[in-house]
């Protein structure tokens, strides 16, 4: 941040006095949450006694994995929208998408593309009505996403557990249950395994890594993209509505629209990054993959330093970063410490939803503090 | 000055579901005329500015009769949008600022120039880039005509409220042939010297030809800049006078329908007495941002009213705040005799001290509660009124029948204009609500009582109510009553003395009758000429 200068005031003997710009302390502040973790991660790495070539590895896989989905949440932070959880309905989009290009047995590039072409109408429809009540539940859009994620859940299960075979038509032994009703419990993604990080470059390694250049290309788009949009119109009458939807009202803008957008864009998003996740592993969970990818990738972008009011590419990537190698790391320390295996699997859960709680708590606890330190001013 | 109107109003007439509001009003605005609206509170004064903006409500509520008559033409304004381009701007009365944007962003808000790109040209001009060289030329530019130089990258939430004002009225100009502007009450939320820079701002738009309609209801602000004034009463526009003609003694006539009159206090039994110290603060600071207390020394007399009076930003609000515990503060204060415990709001309470807030939405109010709740809380928190025993030990329930009855009777006493006891203060005007925080403190039974701008933002009818409730408890109950004021001329009408805050410390006491030159001296820390008390 510039520091502001005082110019001499033309209208009076007074001079116009700034208040006093950031300060190391509430820098420090700001990078509290993303410091612990890494605190953390450090600890973690050297208690599980890991082999480096394997760590790099796999934070390497991860990166690709999963940057894509937390990256899809921070146009609705800067409109205001606080956290996605919706998201979760996007990667639902991106699932329906890849049953569909299963079904048709297009694979390769060619139907990750079809793939992610077809996700886009689904999740465009499925965003807007997301915006749409959204819209009705201003200032509580979080627990409103996170519930309608449920029922999100419900209408996809009745329609793929229930529907196809019955209303839908659709044949397919090899996908569905024997009964010639709904799908079976895993996808096989063989077809499109790996079609994206793969497409480009695949024999060229760094070192000894394996690197999934198309994907890393994937999400280099995105931070430009999402970079780029802050700065478009659009971009700053979402700033403008995150920020006081009222003022942005009476300065002729259409909050509710822009709020739509916001979740439209996040939603596709979503879908993609589904697409990114789920290409990398391989095979999905018909009916459970998608449920903790909203739980997962805002522990991420929180773990990152992002707030509900505030998030950028670094606090996702970073996030990312952080979130993985714990993720890595801990049931590994956890194994070794205490020599018990199913702690690894009790560590994974706790690690989750710990770390939103405890960066909910850490952020609200900021907040307090720059709240307080602005007052002494 | 030029004999044709920019802007001309012909016999407008608007009512609300049969409430006639605005009733037949004519008026021209000639170009660069600073021309003010005064009137009291439901005069029809924003119902007017609502009009010529083409704010929603007027159209919901079906329209108005008569004409809008720009350059001769006859105009229709059906929104705020058509209002802009036909070169309307508003300064609105409440900042309409986004605080974690720059100076330059506020300005240019949703009117950004733009640059095309490639994506633009696929996706329409929505994803345009921010051209941000020319958003800084016009801001600049803008705040130049105000004479104002602030850097435009600066963010508006650290920017001194006063200056926030500035960057609306940049925001103004800076809209296509701005040519009339309407400033709703925009020094309601200044301090005297801020009001001042923007009055000095105003005059300078109106040299560059700028038509500005000035609403408010500071009367010496009216008599300072303005060529023309106009008096609404009960939705009539009652005269239209030039400033040369008239005097503010006539315009608050005119406004009030009433004489105001600036009648003899009731006298005191005992009248207060230099060996009678009911407070003594001494070395006292302040950490109040904005108003900070340097070193403070004061006296105060048992059952006197006591004036705090001083330039914004010297130091005169951080007192009570200090005092009450709201900010933190060192020294000493020491009542009857006994040190207080500072940075203790329960203590201050405990003490018999009572304090009605210069926030009076923010800290003094809960705006959604009911007026009963309101009045009585303070004394349910503090001192365990209106609360009734139960079966189990130290469970307490509210009384809820003692509380109807005690704010019914308040009511009653204080003439606070309501549907009844349960409706919410949010509702009230500014002055009921500010009676009520009056009941709080009086519900208290304090014996020191501190007020903060008692007057802020309410008209001049409630105004004076306000005053004489204050006196009314000074003289019925000998409460000692310490007010703080930016308005010279209410201290000086009920206050015993007057202390005058400067740097932080009191530069000298006065009485009220003392003579403007010594007011004027003192106010600005210069020597008066004689000092009393």
């Amino acid at each position: 941040m510039n520091e502001p200068k005082i110019a001499p005031q033309t209208l009076s003997e007074k001079t116009v006095k700034l208040k006093e710009g950031k300060n190391l302390e509430l820098i420090l502040g700001e990078l509290s949450v993303p410091l612990f973790f890494t605190a953390l991660c450090l600890l973690g790495i050297i208690a599980a006694g890991l082999n480096p070539r394997f760590l790099v590895n796999e934070i390497i896989t991860r990166l690709a994995r999963n940057s894509f989905l937390v990256l899809s949440l921070i146009i609705p932070v800067i409109a205001g929208l606080g956290l996605n959880f919706g998201i979760v309905i996007g990667a639902m989009s991106g699932q329906a998408a890849l049953i569909i290009i299963t079904h048709l047995e297009i694979g390769g590039l060619p139907g990750f593309f079809l793939a992610a072409l077809i996700s886009v109408p689904f999740s465009l429809i499925a965003g807007y009505l997301t915006g749409l009540v959204l819209n009705r539940a201003k200032g509580r859009e979080m627990v409103t996403g996170y519930i309608l994620g449920f029922f999100a859940n419900g209408v996809y299960q009745l329609i793929f557990l229930v529907l196809v075979g019955t209303l839908i038509p659709m044949s397919n032994p090899k996908m569905m249950l024997s009964s010639g009703i709904g799908l079976r419990n895993t996808m096989d993604l063989i077809a499109v395994n790996k079609a994206l990080d793969n497409a480009l470059l695949s024999s060229l390694r760094l070192g000894p890594f394996k690197i999934p250049w198309a994907t890393f290309l994937a999400i280099g788009l995105l931070c430009l993209f999402t970079a780029y949009f802050t700065k478009t119109k659009l971009g700053q009458q979402m700033r403008a509505v995150g920020q006081d939807m009222h003022i942005a009202a009476v300065s002729g803008i259409n909050v509710d629209r822009i709020r739509l957008i916001a979740i439209m864009i996040s939603t596709v998003l979503g879908a993609w990054g589904q697409l990114i996740y789920l290409q990398n592993i391989g095979t999905f969970n018909t009916y459970n993959s998608h449920e903790q990818v909203g739980m997962f990738s805002i522990a991420a972008i929180l773990i990152g330093g992002a707030s509900i009011s505030k998030a950028t590419i670094w606090n996702a990537l970073i996030g990312v970063l952080l979130f993985h190698t714990l993720f890595v790391v801990s049931p590994l320390a956890g194994q070794r410490i205490l020599g018990i295996p199913q702690v690894g699997e009790y560590f994974r859960s706790f690690l989750a939803y710990g770390v939103i709680a405890v960066a909910l708590a850490l952020h609200a606890w900021q907040t307090k503090k720059k709240a307080a330190s602005r007052d002494k001013e | 000055m030029p004999e044709f109107s920019v802007l001309e109003l012909k016999n407008i007439t608007k009512s609300y579901f049969g409430n006639t509001v605005l009733k037949g009003i004519n008026l021209s605005v000639k170009p660069g005329e600073i021309h003010a609206i005064v009137g009291e509170n439901g005069a029809g004064k924003s119902t007017l500015m609502n009009l010529i903006f083409g704010m929603p409500v007027i159209h919901d509520t079906g329209g108005f009769e008569g004409d809008i008559i720009m350059d001769g033409q006859v105009v229709k304004i059906n929104s705020p949008r058509q209002a802009m381009e036909l070169g309307i701007g508003m300064v609105h009365q409440e900042f309409m600022l986004i605080p974690g944007f720059t100076v330059m962003e506020n300005i240019k808000l949703n009117r950004e120039p733009t640059k095309p790109n490639l994506v633009s040209k696929i996706l329409g001009s929505n994803m345009e880039t921010l051209d941000y060289a020319a958003m800084r030329q016009d801001s600049i530019r803008a705040l130049e005509k105000l004479g104002l130089e602030i850097d435009e990258n600066a963010y508006v939430s650290r920017l001194p409220v006063g200056y926030m004002q500035f960057v609306e009225i940049a925001r103004e100009i800076d809209k296509k042939r701005a040519r009339v502007i309407v400033f709703d009450e925009p020094t309601a939320v200044l301090a005297e010297s801020e009001a001042n820079h923007l009055i000095t701002a105003m005059k300078r738009l109106a040299e560059q030809g700028i038509s500005i309609l000035f609403i408010t209801h500071r009367l010496d602000e009216v008599m300072a800049c303005s060529d023309t004034i106009s008096i609404l009463r009960d939705g009539e526009l009652v005269k239209t006078l030039t400033r040369e003609e008239t005097s503010v003694e006539e315009i608050a006539e005119l406004m009030v329908g009433r004489k105001v009159e600036r009648g003899q206090l009731p006298s005191r039994s005992v009248e207060p007495d230099d060996d009678d110290i009911i407070l003594e603060l001494k070395d006292l600071t302040v950490e109040m941002p904005g108003e900070r207390v340097r070193g403070l020394d004061l006296k105060v007399r048992r059952g006197e009213i006591l004036g705090i009076g001083g330039l914004a930003g010297q130091g005169k609000v951080g007192i009570a705040n200090g005092v009450m515990g709201l900010y933190p503060a060192t020294g000493e204060v020491i009542k009857d005799g006994e040190a207080l415990k500072l940075n203790d709001p329960k203590a201050a309470l405990d003490a018999k001290m009572a304090f009605v807030s210069e926030d009076r939405r923010g800290v003094g109010l809960l705006l959604d509660e009911s007026i009963a709740v309101n009045i009585v809380l303070t004394s349910i928190e503090a001192q365990n009124k209106f609360l009734r025993r139960t079966i189990l030990p130290g469970v307490h329930l509210l009384d809820q029948k003692a509380v109807r009855e005690y704010a019914l009777k308040i009511i009653k006493d204080l003439d606070i204009r309501c549907t009844g006891p349960n409706q919410p203060v949010r509702r009230l005007s500014g002055g009921n609500q500010q009676k009520v925080c009056l009941a709080r403190a009086f519900s208290l039974e304090p014996e020191i009582l501190w007020v903060s701008e008692p007057t802020r933002g309410i008209d001049i009818g409630a105004k004076q109510l306000v005053l004489d409730l204050l006196v009314h408890f000074n003289r019925e109950y000998g409460m000692t009553i310490i007010m703080t004021s930016s308005e010279l001329n209410e201290l000086r009408r009920i206050c015993d003395r007057i202390a005058l805050v400067y740097r932080g410390k009191v530069a000298g006491i006065l009485k009220p009758d003392a003579s403007d030159l010594d007011f004027g001296l003192m106010i600005s820390g210069k020597q008066p000429v004689k000092e009393v008390g």
